[in-house]
């Protein structure tokens, strides 16, 4: 019998190190831009996005893992697809029943979560040949860098495009008086794309893994 | 790769679907009345904005029971009217103000308008307005509060389905909203004219016009036009009781 592999052996932490980082689904692997450009205007709804697409790929990542050895090759895209969307309804109706002004500022985003590649990426990529428990760690890595990228892009964009921090004013009246005016296009999904690129920059220069050879 | 039998691909297909749709339809059953009672509550909510009576919601320990003890409280009456001007009996305002989409539908002579009344010993009664109209992305909504003359505004309350962040979206902003208490809907010879939002920014004394938002033109126009096609319809009610 072969000795069972501790939960949070080296290679499972890997798994939820990895997206962090090194593997960054925006930034490295540059899924999921979609999202990041539409609902990063404000920081309070990228949290509750972050933590939507959190929940709804560590789980589908489970089913899938669980399922894994029943569900035919041949519609196994829209098996996935099935299980994404399935969770990502019980999100939006649950944000709808119990967070109601979130789920209004979201609005169609929720929905969206379904075509996000990120998810689709894992689940081809990971929950198919992996066992439940390495599949749940990889869709909460994977989901946290994801968030984590979210989150550090609307810091960005509503602290220059509507001087708040989670809806707080942060920059002070007199800053105005003295001529200071928001930027509107930090509002506009074209500067997300530009945040993005510019953490792509800074990560890149920091990180030697992910310099490439010429 | 293990190969399946067509017959086991159908069967797997069908109980998937069929376990999916049990479940989405358990759960959208459950969660209903939470929706929906959710959804009243905003209404009310908003009703309440468009008079300021939202004091201490912000520290009510249960948000949605407060809210509706306020409304229960502080709007004193409702009821419904025609376009004539003349009061419809049996029909209930909040439900038309729910459903004022299907309400609007009707032709003009069969729709029900519906009067919320904020009465207020202060301030004398105010009369609130359901509008709805359409967005540049999606529906706009809102609630005039219109003071006991029946002309001039007394507060106003926006909100949007999808607006463009950060520039059509801007309707539902004070800074927006401000600017249209103290408005008139009548002109001095007494003929409708509703309010104007006004690109460049309004004349300080224009009793008609509000800046616009700029980069929200679009959305704004839809508003002016919201605000005419809803109001439009209450003229002769107002003008009756006006005399």
């Amino acid at each position: 019998m072969s000795e069972k592999e501790p939960l949070f052996s080296p290679k499972n932490l890997k798994l939820l190190k990895e997206p962090l980082n090194d593997n960054n689904p925006i930034t490295v692997q540059v899924l999921g831009i979609c999202a990041a450009l539409a609902i990063t205007v404000q920081i309070k709804p990228s949290i509750v996005m972050a933590l939507s697409v959190l929940a709804v790929l560590s789980i589908s990542n489970v089913v899938i893992s669980l399922l894994r050895k029943l569900i035919p090759p041949r519609i196994r895209i829209i098996v996935q697809l099935v299980v994404i969307a399935t969770m990502v309804i019980l999100v939006d109706q649950i944000l709808q029943a119990y967070a109601f002004e979130v789920s209004k500022q979201l609005s169609v985003f929720v929905g969206l979560i379904i075509t996000n590649c990120l998810i689709m990426g894992r689940l081809e990529g990971f929950a198919m040949a992996n066992k439940p428990w390495p599949a749940f760690l990889d869709g909460l890595g994977n989901a946290a860098g994801f968030g984590m990228m979210l989150i550090i892009v609307a810091f960005f964009r509503e602290l220059l495009g509507s001087g708040t921090i989670y809806g707080y004013q942060v920059i002070p009246e007199s800053f105005y008086d003295a001529g200071y005016a928001n930027n509107g296009l930090m509002i506009l999904p074209p500067m997300a794309l530009v945040v993005v690129g510019i953490i792509i920059w800074i990560q890149r220069g920091r990180n030697r893994k992910l310099i490439e050879e010429n | 790769m293990k190969n399946f039998s067509n017959l086991y691909i159908f069967s797997f297909a069908s109980v998937l679907v069929i376990i999916v749709a049990t479940l989405l339809s358990f759960v959208a059953e459950q969660l209903k009345p939470l929706q929906e009672r959710n959804v009243e509550i905003e209404k009310k909510l908003d009703i309440l904005r468009s008079v300021d009576m939202t004091a201490g919601i912000e520290e009510a320990e249960n948000r949605s029971t407060f809210i509706e003890e306020l409304f229960a409280n502080n709007i004193s009456e409702s009821f419904v009217v025609n376009s004539k001007g003349e009061l419809i009996d049996g029909r209930d305002a909040f439900a038309i103000a729910k459903e004022l989409k299907a309400e609007m539908q009707m032709p003009l002579e069969e729709r029900g308008l519906p009067i919320f009344v904020a009465s207020d010993p202060e301030a004398g009664n105010r009369y609130i307005v359901p509008v709805l109209g359409k967005g540049l992305w999606g529906p706009i909504w809102g609630y005039i509060a219109i003071n006991d003359d029946y002309n001039t505004l007394s507060g106003t309350v926006f909100a949007h389905a999808a607006e463009t962040p950060g520039l059509g979206s801007e309707i539902n902003t004070d800074k927006f909203m401000d600017p249209f208490k103290g408005k008139k809907l009548f002109d001095e010879s007494g003929n409708f004219v509703s309010v104007t939002v006004v690109k460049g920014g309004a004349e300080p004394n224009d009793p008609h016009g509000v800046d616009a938002i700029s980069g929200g033109t679009i959305t704004c126009k839809a508003l002016e036009k919201m605000l005419w096609d809803c109001l439009n319809p209450y003229v002769n009610y107002f003008k009756k009781q006006m005399n």
